[in-house]
């Protein structure tokens, strides 16, 4: 067993018991230490980018979400002043439903997985630099590029029109 | 044994699964909108995986825009959220019965 491949599960074990520890906490309800645990599912999955040679992207994961989305989410979770979700007693309906629905997409996928024959390139050469992946935006997707910018500013715009105190 | 494009897109399957599951369990706006970015996060990772073993960087392109849009998501929603708590005092699902029937 390599060093790759130890790597590998534990990152995967990282991503997935922070993941659980976001949606399903048993000690604690609090959004914020829910938002703490999605910060380190964020940084193991920038880990498995890296092991899939996506370093850029695995930078941009660490700026982005981990960065400005999770202070955004720290800021409202402040400034909202939640209390901790109180054990609200638990609907079994809801949950059986749930989880009945949550394993029936989980078996499909897993499923499909089992049947499919991936015809995969055993020893990938791919490279995810920054030289890459700008050749690669800026000239086939500059159109979408542009089109993100706009929406960017679109969503800037909807922002401050719905936070303003009084819409007239 | 070697890593290959199976392990990487069950562990997406599983934190997609897991964003699913909040979603749909908890009871609180803001826990709701994170499992959301972890779903979105679940199909970074397979796109990722694919475009690595399929030795495309297409996929990678892809993801890029992902995270864009959903940090533009992100800011719509918790403004949203926000306008809400002003009007209501609650950022609980269950408070929050308008539109029932």
């Amino acid at each position: 067993m390599d060093l790759q491949n130890i790597l590998f599960y534990a990152f995967a074990v990282l991503t997935l018991g922070c993941g659980v520890l976001v949606v399903a906490n048993p000690f604690s309800r609090n959004p914020v230490t829910s938002a703490m645990f999605l910060v380190l599912t964020i940084i193991s999955m920038a880990g498995l980018f890296v092991l899939l040679h996506a370093f850029f992207l695995a930078a941009v994961q660490i700026l982005v979400y981990a960065g400005a989305v999770i202070v955004l989410f720290l800021f409202v979770i402040m400034l909202l002043d939640l209390k901790a979700e109180s054990m609200r007693r638990i609907k079994i309906y809801g949950v059986l439903a749930g989880i009945v629905a949550v394993g029936a997409i989980l078996a499909i996928f897993l499923k499909s997985l089992g049947a499919t024959m991936f015809n995969t390139d055993p020893h990938p050469a791919m490279e995810g630099g920054t030289h890459e992946l700008g050749m690669m935006l800026f000239k086939n997707y500059v159109l979408p590029f542009e089109v993100v910018s706009v929406l960017l500013l679109v969503a800037m715009i909807g922002v401050i029109l719905l936070s303003k105190k009084n819409l007239e | 044994m070697q890593i290959g494009l199976e392990q990487y897109l069950t562990v997406s399957f599983l934190l997609f699964a897991l964003g699913l599951f909040g979603v749909i369990m908890r009871r609180n706006l803001l826990v709701i909108y994170m499992s959301l970015e972890l779903m979105l996060n679940a199909a970074n990772l397979a796109l990722v995986a694919f475009s690595r073993f399929n030795n495309k960087l297409d996929g990678q392109v892809l993801v890029f825009f992902i995270i864009t849009v959903a940090a533009a998501e992100v800011s719509v929603g918790l403004a949203l959220i926000v306008a809400l708590y002003r009007r209501r005092q609650s950022a609980h699902v269950e408070d929050l019965t308008s539109l029932k029937f």
